[in-house]
């Protein structure tokens, strides 16, 4: 009996061929895109040169095991110091402000009397989400030009001298995170406002009616009921940070070389050595170290969330 | 709900609401913020329409000293490069959407089948890239090398075209809003999953896939990182990738000025003008910021849906 419902349930229906046929071309899709890639990880743990006349795989093959010797050269550069420190500032900085900012918003504008008004601010709001960061970048461009932009001009209006934005390192860490917020607070409003709109309205008039103010309203039900949704986001936001986007810190800084302590990251020291001009198995070790860093600080801070409240883990 | 109730809910709101100067302050806020985000785009646009006389003279402004069309006059003119690149953005923008939402939406609906067999080993196929990648230059090597894709619209369209972020919100979606019973009585009544998938599901489930043909559409307009990586070739570049080239350029030329010398004129002067280049920035933008206001409760939905966990 046992055995026969074992077959039973291994046997494969016409439905699940069908499904499976389904699904194929996607599957074929990630194992040339996402998984055939995770092979070059090998990159890293190699003496890694495309031999001329082989392919990839057959130079990976051959290329001599090296061991950890990538990684050791990695980090006795004075580069790895800088793109290190500047990735994980920048994204530590980037989590606080990036949660506290659009909660704070969205539960600010859901008080606004006019509706109308909410909704047109919002949706301005969200425009610098669907920008990319090339274009956006001409934008910087047309207020830190040294002689045209707009502020400059407003310097030198007040009597001060102008200022050579794309030359000094020193405003930049200011530039790159007011930027990031500019670009991604409305995506963040957006997402909390949703979770506020989902609260039930009951919670509130049971407050009023026992004369919490309203401080204590978004004290004790606005945010711990949105605090899933917080979590959630700020446990993607850990698992990326040791990656950063690399538009932001590659366009906006117009490939300054006089900006390279403030805005150069793992990523971008990795693009220097596909465009020729950095070293391929350093950077796969730097891009292998923030695959693995990423993956065990994603599922830490998961471990630790679902530890201090039960059910609040992404997976 | 009831007229006195609803009477009831509208005076606890009003009861409710914060006092009138925290109104203006925060609206006043608000509006400011919003100016923020609009500031650059109409700034753009203002430069995009000065002429060139006008800019060299007062620098960019948000009231030109002087309008003028010619830029628009010389993108027009221009059309064999510019009209090119419009073109290739044009192509990869619909060809990608299109084999975005066929690759996005098949799988979702295979997951979204309670009863499919193999439905937990294809949940680890789109979820193991979600936490782990190979990292950009092997990502580089297989498709510029091993897929000798490089130089091709292809390099620009299959790496964007599928993302476990669409295919978890599609398959939310079929499993939530498709009812059970339809597929059984289509099966019953002997319809293939090809069938069912083509002829129920998707007219059905329009709305989200609205949401990921949107998602992909600004996406692939958007990109210029495939075109950074992947594309030599002149005709093959599209706007945005175009912009950064330009950019790149301007780059080049400041940060060798002293070895370049006298020809370094030379070469700025083969560049697009600044209101070509602002003009080329408008033209990009302009479809995105005229279409996401009326697309926008598309995108809500698609990011409260993808906000489900399982």
């Amino acid at each position: 009996m046992d055995k026969q419902n074992k077959v039973k349930r291994f046997k494969v229906s016409r439905d699940d061929i069908e499904l499976t046929l389904l699904a194929l071309p996607t599957t074929i899709w990630y194992l040339v895109f996402s998984f055939f890639p995770m092979i070059g990880i090998l990159i890293a743990f190699k003496d890694f040169r495309m031999m001329p006349g082989k392919g990839f795989i057959a130079s990976l093959i051959s290329s001599e095991w090296v061991g950890l010797t990538n990684f050791e050269f990695l980090f006795k550069t004075p580069d790895a110091l800088i793109i290190l420190r500047n990735t994980v500032c920048y994204n530590v900085i980037f989590i606080i402000l990036g949660t506290v900012i659009p909660v704070a918003l969205a539960i600010a504008i859901n008080q606004l009397y006019s509706k109308k008004l909410a909704k047109t601010c919002q949706t301005a709001m969200f425009l610098p989400h669907f920008l990319s960061w090339v274009v956006v970048s001409y934008f910087l461009f047309a207020f830190l030009s040294y002689d045209k932009g707009i502020i400059n001009q407003l310097l030198s209006s007040m009597g001060q001298s102008s200022v050579q934005w794309y030359m000094d390192p020193k405003y930049w860490p200011y530039i790159i995170v007011f930027m990031h917020i500019w670009k991604s607070v409305g995506y963040g409003m957006v997402v909390y406002l949703a979770a506020i709109t989902g609260i039930d309205q009951t919670y509130y008039e049971a407050a009023i009616i026992d004369g919490a103010t309203k401080w204590q309203q978004i004290r004790y039900i606005t945010i711990p009921l949105i605090k899933p949704i917080i979590i959630i986001m700020f446990i993607m936001a850990v698992g990326g940070i040791f990656r950063s986007d690399f538009g932001l810190f590659y366009q906006l800084p117009r490939n300054a070389g006089a900006l390279f302590n403030a805005t150069a990251t793992i990523d971008t020291y990795v693009y220097r050595a596909i465009e020729g001009t950095g070293s391929m198995a350093m950077s796969s070790a730097a891009a292998f170290f923030q695959s693995v860093i990423g993956f065990i600080t994603i599922v830490t801070a998961n471990t630790i969330v679902k530890k201090i409240d039960g059910e609040n883990g992404l997976f | 709900m009831s007229r006195y109730e609803k009477q009831a809910l509208e005076g606890v709101e009003r009861f409710n609401r914060v006092s009138k100067t925290t109104n203006i302050g925060l609206s006043a806020l608000f509006i400011f913020f919003a100016i923020i985000c609009l500031m650059p785009v109409i700034l753009v646009f203002m430069i995009s329409i000065s002429s060139e006389q006008s800019i060299a003279t007062y620098g960019y402004r948000f009231w030109p000293k002087e309008f003028s069309l010619e830029a628009y006059r010389f993108l027009w003119e221009s059309k064999e490069s510019i009209m090119g690149s419009f073109i290739v953005s044009i192509v990869v923008t619909v060809l990608g959407t299109i084999v975005g939402l066929l690759l996005n939406t098949s799988i979702a609906y295979s997951l979204s089948r309670r009863n499919f067999k193999f439905r937990g080993f294809f949940t680890w196929v789109i979820f193991i890239p979600m936490l782990f990648g190979g990292g950009m230059i092997s990502f580089y090597i297989t498709v510029a090398t091993v897929l000798k894709l490089k130089d091709t619209l292809w390099a620009l369209i299959l790496p964007m075209a599928v993302s476990s972020f669409y295919i978890v919100m599609l398959r939310t979606f079929f499993q939530t809003t498709v009812p059970d019973s339809l597929i059984e009585s289509a099966k019953i009544d002997g319809a293939s999953q090809f069938k069912i998938f083509t002829t129920i599901v998707l007219p059905i489930s329009l709305p989200a896939i609205a949401t990921v043909g949107l998602f992909l559409t600004f996406a692939y307009w958007n990109d210029w990182y495939n075109a950074l990586l992947f594309i030599d070739n002149n005709k093959l570049v599209p706007l945005q990738a175009m912009l950064n080239r330009i950019q790149n350029d301007i780059a080049f030329i400041n940060d060798n000025l002293s070895t370049l010398g006298a020809s370094a004129a030379e070469l700025i002067a083969k560049l697009p003008s600044e209101s070509v280049r602002m003009a080329i920035v408008v033209i990009v933008v302009l479809p995105i910021a005229c279409s996401y206001p009326f697309f926008q409760k598309y995108f809500i939905s698609g990011l409260t849906i993808g906000a489900v966990k399982e």
